[in-house]
């Protein structure tokens, strides 16, 4: 790791102006990602200003119609959730699916989907079910949230608060986890919402997207039959030594029929 | 060979080699640590004062930098200690407080070898900054002993179950075991596997360690 300042702050304000008054700040969450990059001296900011300290951006508050969760609240908080999972099982479900318990134990939500990996998991529910993004700045939803491979509609110094996850009448998440990281090589969110049928990829593309042609066909009959005929196109996919686009364009059919057929 | 072995050392630590001192002063780990400890006085005094490599490049902090001085709660004891801004858990607790029970391997939170408990939830410590647990119990391998020195159910487990194999991932197996066993007293064999999950073993001795957990499992 290159040097760097080390600031604790126990409210969004105060973070914020420590990241004004930083030549170089970057904010961490739980820094799963953050100090592996570091240590592989792929940035070299001068401040990392932890928000571990502020309370008021953890817990979950479950009412009628929606689940919300802090921004830093950490994934084994939203796995072990029994509101959580009352409400919204796939979405505890996905939670308890990321990485491995030490990582589940530290990683977060806002940290999460601020980093946008395209193999991150939490977009891939934000997006299947039409989840609303708060930050500091503005309230902004899912589908508009993403904008490409790591990039967001976060300005700088601009912090996730909270997201804001509306009630299903059914949803599921499968995905094909890289078996040793368990990051998502492809991960299908499918929901039946009051707002219509979504279905959401993660994993396969530089960014979470969701499937117009499967959403139209799940409307019309939500079987897992409806969509055994689509064929998702190769181009926009990602390519690694984990799996080639066609492999993944295979996935999406895979993953999206098995999440249909969990939704019951 | 001996002499490889100390400039090695002190190069990856690149501090003066203060450890703790052991309860027991003649034990055969805390000859050799004195036998480090001397050797890279004698051999490499210039690179002592270069701070610590595997952290920083720069020894000297920045204007306005958190207090370097902290006290760490680790296995029950306070332990003053002088951290750097950048500094790991992993390498404050070995390369500062001499508490080698805990490993470094991939150091990216891939691994699991450098688990600890932090207020008894599993930390990769590599992964962890040090100034960031101030204020927290941290537990090593070290601190699962009983004073009396009866071992934990999980470490007694892991040895009557033959669980590792070359043991370099042993702690960290061992510290995932305890905080499972904590949360669920009673695991399925497919919980403890899920449990266990964020630490690997390159012997592939997962059945023994599995084996080993449930064995802790009936017995506490």
């Amino acid at each position: 790791m290159y040097a760097f300042d080390y600031k604790k702050v126990a409210s969004l304000e105060d973070a914020q102006k420590v990241f004004e008054s930083a030549d170089d700040g970057t904010f961490m969450a739980g820094g799963m990602t953050l100090i592996p990059t570091l240590k592989q001296r792929l940035a070299s900011p001068t401040d990392v200003i932890d928000l571990d300290g502020i309370d008021e951006l953890r817990g979950i508050n479950v009412d009628s119609h929606s689940v919300t969760i802090g921004a830093m609240t950490c994934h084994a908080d939203v796995a072990a959730s029994s509101d959580v999972k009352k409400a919204i099982p796939a979405l505890a479900h996905l939670a308890s699916l990321i990485g491995d318990p030490q990582v589940r134990n530290r990683g977060t939500i806002g940290g999460s989907i601020a980093n946008n990996d395209p193999a991150a998991d939490y977009p891939g529910a934000l997006v299947g079910l039409g989840a609303t993004v708060h930050t500091t700045k503005k309230t902004v939803s899912a589908d508009d949230f993403f904008t490409g491979m790591f990039e967001t509609a976060l300005e700088e110094n601009e912090l996730v608060t909270k997201v804001s996850f509306p009630i299903p009448e059914k949803a599921a998440y499968q995905k094909f986890p890289n078996p040793a990281s368990r990051y998502a090589v492809v991960g299908a969110f499918v929901a039946k919402t009051s707002d219509g049928i979504r279905v959401a990829i993660t994993g396969a593309g530089p960014t979470v997207f969701r499937v117009p042609e499967m959403e139209k066909e799940l409307t019309g009959s939500f079987t897992v039959d409806a969509i055994s005929d689509i064929a998702v196109p190769t181009h926009e996919l990602n390519s690694d030594l984990h799996a080639t686009a066609e492999y993944r364009a295979h996935l999406i059919g895979v993953m999206a029929k098995r999440a249909v057929a969990d939704c019951g | 060979m001996a002499n490889d072995t100390q400039q090695v050392l002190t190069a990856h630590t690149g501090q003066p080699a203060v450890f703790e001192e052991a309860r027991d002063p003649v034990t055969r780990r805390a000859f050799i640590k004195s036998v480090i400890a001397t050797g890279a006085v004698a051999s490499t005094g210039g690179l002592m004062l270069t701070g610590l490599s595997g952290c920083s490049d720069d020894a000297t902090p920045a204007a306005g930098s958190v207090e370097r001085l902290v006290t760490l709660n680790i296995n029950g004891k306070s332990r003053p200690v002088d951290v750097l801004p950048n500094e790991s858990l992993a390498m404050t607790l070995r390369y500062k407080l001499g508490l080698t029970g805990t490993k470094l391997a991939c150091d990216r939170g891939e691994c699991g070898a450098c688990t600890v408990l932090i207020d008894d939830v599993t930390h990769n410590s590599c992964s962890t900054l040090t100034h960031s647990v101030r204020g927290r119990e941290v537990t090593t391998v070290e601190g699962l002993e009983q004073p009396d020195g009866a071992l934990h159910p999980v470490q007694q487990a892991m040895i009557d179950e033959l669980g590792p194999q070359c043991g370099f991932c042993t702690p960290g197996q061992v510290m995932s075991g305890v905080a499972l066993l904590k949360n669920n007293p009673s695991p399925t064999r497919e919980e403890v596997r899920e449990g266990m999950a964020g630490n690997l073993c390159r012997c592939g001795a997962y059945d023994h360690y599995l084996n080993s957990i449930m064995r802790a499992a009936r017995v506490s």
